[in-house]
């Protein structure tokens, strides 16, 4: 706990940091204790709490489901530090009632401080989120050590490629929700100039989104890289697309195997993949990148957000802990006709998903295979299951092209 | 954003170089007027409800504009808006109301008595007519800025004033989330019902928060008197009904209006107006009357003529398509309506239309013989 305040002190950005979070932050670990985080001043307010509390009947999110009145009344007038509230917290799940199938987190935070300030209704959305982790009791593992990674070469006549991704947040600096236009300006040069002094097969270009050329933008949608503006309400709501493009880039390195977006929904969203079954590399790959921009930006007195309960910190719940997907493009014409499929997934701790991402459905039996997990488990662990999830998978697939049967796997740890 | 004063200060510790918003490819209101100077004059205040410059400009830095089409780019969050930040405000009215100045003062005139006609626009040729204003409470911030708590309570003091109204107004509120499938199919079948906004000119201001909370339609069983309740503004009045008399629609609109004022008053509270910006409404562009007049006229001739967008410049009209704003006319029938909002007054926008459609329909008359129209041919009004 001593540990992650004296990194901050010793940062050169302590003066800023300090000054943003008040006196009451000179405790040591004040960030893992929430009764040291001294809330920001008083929200204004008109109405009692009762005619304000938002109408949840037709909602179905997280954050709809432990709303209570009286925990609504309890954090309503507080703000973070840097003045997020509540309700801008809440509002995209006041706003997206949700789906009677999918049941999306419904709030964000506007800073690290949102999951001190706001622990009463985010601790229990995060369990629910993550199979029952409870960050007032637990801690969370993060080993990027890739070399601990087994089987990490998948037979490539079933695999198509192989990509982890996962985000950080640049500590001292507001969230996407809440950024204000100079801190997301903070964001970007920070990030690119860490990113420039990547070497060999690391180094690489940054495209700045407002100041791109056709060329250029046509290059990255030929490769698939360019994000567009958020259209999903989900996101939209939260603020998170203000002041677009303004801030926003992309940067990749030249094999195009690494790559790096700015500012869309969290800070940075960090990106390894390649063509084909070597998830070993991939993942050698994203720990060797990762560990070096970290090394790059703390040589400026920068550093990731973190702490041992939550992980790396998102704007997200559903991303806290590693926030790490770990996927492959798998051909698996017999197994996804199976009625079995969806179960051996899940004792695997495993989602399916269409080539085209979330929400997008398969095309020609081509799956995107990936963790479920995010948080209470650590990044080695998680590719491991992947690792050994799609192998399995790709067991079962010969089994079937050789008529043989294949087994329902027991469930896998949770 | 919404009530998050203390965002503000925040943002006070970066410069404000560092917090310019990059208008370099926006072409709106707004940004033809913002500077770096008036940015950094500006950027320290609120209004006493906590709207700061960043919640005014919002929507014209995430909506950059149309080569064509000028939007204003900014919108007010309670009616100390145009107060506190009126060095920015002023230009943009004087340049969206046609050069009105800050020392102007606004003509309010709701006596239909006063309008001239009206009653004899030719139905052959006009289907229906219409007039449509905004209203907001004094006391209560504006669809941007609203938390939820003042949006029921602009809905219940709304509601609870519109029940009583009695005679041909005599009418029923439907809450949008209370609505029942039928109810909804007859509103959508009235062509009545509204939708959560899409526009992202509006959604950027954040006026669709907690949609469909405290959202909903009021209208007379005759179906020809309408309010909507805290879309984009807190009261949306309009008066309906189809054929060509006008005058007939505009008595019930200036009827209804004045009846609902009174209501306010009696329960203590009044509408946002004063005497240089008229009515006080979310959208600058709507300042003043908030009114728009118009009908749904069948002018194929007319509108396939070389002179037609000269005509209607001169005569102070603008046209639409009948879906209403950003669509295109069907069939030579085209929506035409007032251009102006402030600087003229209701009976004078009005006036308008009626005298303005009025030619039109003469004008279309002599093309279908076959005859010029050069010597109708209006001065500049």
């Amino acid at each position: 706990m001593a540990n992650s305040f004296t990194r901050i002190l010793s940062s050169k950005r302590n003066v800023g940091i300090l000054s943003l979070v008040g006196a009451g932050s000179l405790t040591a670990g004040f960030l893992l204790k929430r009764e040291h985080v001294t809330a920001g001043a008083n929200v204004r307010r008109v109405y009692p709490a009762s005619a304000e509390y938002p109408d949840l009947r037709k909602h179905n999110n997280c954050m709809a489901s432990h709303l209570t009145p009286a925990i609504y009344a309890k954090l309503v007038d507080k703000a973070t530090p840097n003045g997020y509230t509540l309700d801008e917290a809440i509002q995209t799940g006041v706003d997206n009632p949700g789906h009677p199938f999918i049941k999306t987190v419904g709030m964000v935070a506007g800073d690290e401080e949102s999951y001190e300030v706001f622990a009463d209704l985010l601790n229990p959305v995060i369990k629910e989120r993550h199979n029952g982790y409870d960050p007032e009791t637990m801690t969370h593992p993060t080993d990027l050590d890739s070399s601990k990674l087994t089987s990490g070469q998948f037979d490539e006549r079933y695999v198509l490629s192989s990509r982890v991704r996962t985000g950080r947040s640049i500590r001292g600096l507001s969230l996407p929700p809440a950024c204000t236009r100079a801190e997301r300006r903070e964001v970007e040069r920070v990030v690119v100039d860490a990113l420039a002094g990547l070497k060999g097969d690391l180094a690489g270009k940054y495209y700045s989104l407002t100041n791109m050329t056709e060329q250029e933008q046509q290059q990255l949608i030929d490769d698939h890289f360019l994000f567009d503006k958020p259209v999903s309400p989900l996101l939209t709501c939260s603020g998170m697309a203000r002041d677009w493009p303004d801030a926003r880039g992309i940067w990749h390195n030249n094999t195009k195997t690494f790559l790096i977006w700015i500012n869309e929904e969290d800070h940075t969203r960090v990106i390894s993949m390649e063509k084909g079954g070597n998830m070993k590399r991939v993942f050698d790959r994203f720990c060797a990148g990762l560990k070096e921009v970290e090394r790059l930006i703390q040589e400026k007195g920068w550093e990731f957000m973190w702490n041992e309960r939550l992980g790396y910190i998102l704007t997200c719940p559903s991303n806290l802990g590693t926030g790490l997907r770990a996927g492959v493009h798998v051909k698996l014409p017999r197994l996804s006709k199976d009625p079995r499929f969806a179960k051996i997934l899940d004792n695997l701790r495993l989602q399916k998903r269409g080539t085209g991402g979330v929400d997008t459905a398969a095309v020609g039996s081509t799956f995107d295979i990936s963790n479920l997990d995010r948080l209470g488990q650590s990044e080695v662990q998680l590719v491991q299951t992947v690792v050994d999830g799609v192998n399995y998978l790709i067991e079962c697939e010969k089994k079937l092209e050789k008529g043989q049967d294949i087994k329902v796997p027991p469930p896998n740890r949770k | 954003m919404p009530f998050g004063n203390t965002h503000n200060a925040l943002k006070m510790k970066f410069t404000s170089s560092e917090e310019y918003p990059d208008l370099s490819k926006h072409n709106n209101h707004m940004a033809k007027v913002l500077t770096p100077a008036i940015y950094e004059r500006l950027r320290s205040k609120q209004t006493p409800s906590g709207f700061t410059l960043d919640d005014v400009i919002q929507t014209g830095v995430d909506n950059p504009g149309h080569p064509f089409i000028m939007t204003v780019g900014c919108v007010a969050g309670d009616e100390e808006t145009y107060e506190v930040f009126k060095e920015l405000l002023d230009p943009i009215i004087m340049d969206r109301h046609g050069g009105y100045k800050p020392t102007d003062k606004h003509k309010t005139d709701l006596n239909p008595a006063n309008l001239k006609g009206g009653d004899d626009l030719d139905p052959n040729y006009v289907l229906s007519s219409r007039v449509r204003t905004g209203r907001s409470i004094r006391g209560f911030c504006l669809p941007p800025h609203c938390s939820r708590g003042e949006r029921r309570a602009v809905e219940k003091m709304s509601v609870e004033a519109l029940d009583s109204l009695s005679g041909d107004l005599k009418g029923k509120y439907y809450a949008l989330k209370n609505m029942t499938d039928a109810e909804q199919q007859q509103l959508i079948d009235d062509h009545f019902l509204f939708d959560k906004p899409v526009s992202p000119l509006l959604l950027a201001s954040g006026m669709a928060r907690d949609w469909p909370d405290g959202r909903g339609i009021w209208h007379n069983d005759t179906k020809t008197f309408l309010v909507w309740v805290n879309e984009e503004d807190h009261l949306r009045v309009i008066s309906m009904q189809k054929g060509g008399n006008m005058k007939e629609v505009f008595n019930r609109f200036c009827t209804g209006l004045k009846k609902i004022e009174t209501l306010f008053k009696e329960k203590g509270t009044s509408f946002m107006w004063n005497e240089h910006l008229g009515y006080v409404l979310t959208c600058p562009s709507n300042l003043g009357t908030g009114l728009r007049a118009g009908v749904h006229v069948k002018i194929p001739n007319m509108s396939k003529h070389a002179k037609f967008e000269e005509v209607l410049k001169r005569l102070r009209l603008q046209k639409r398509g009948t879906g209403g704003v950003d669509t295109a006319a069907v069939g030579g029938t085209f929506d035409i309506s007032n251009a102006d909002r402030l600087g003229f007054s209701e009976v004078e926008l009005v006036q308008m239309v009626v005298d303005g459609v009025k030619l039109l329909i003469e004008m279309e008359k002599k093309l279908e013989k076959g005859q010029s129209i050069d010597d109708l041919m209006p001065a500049q009004k």
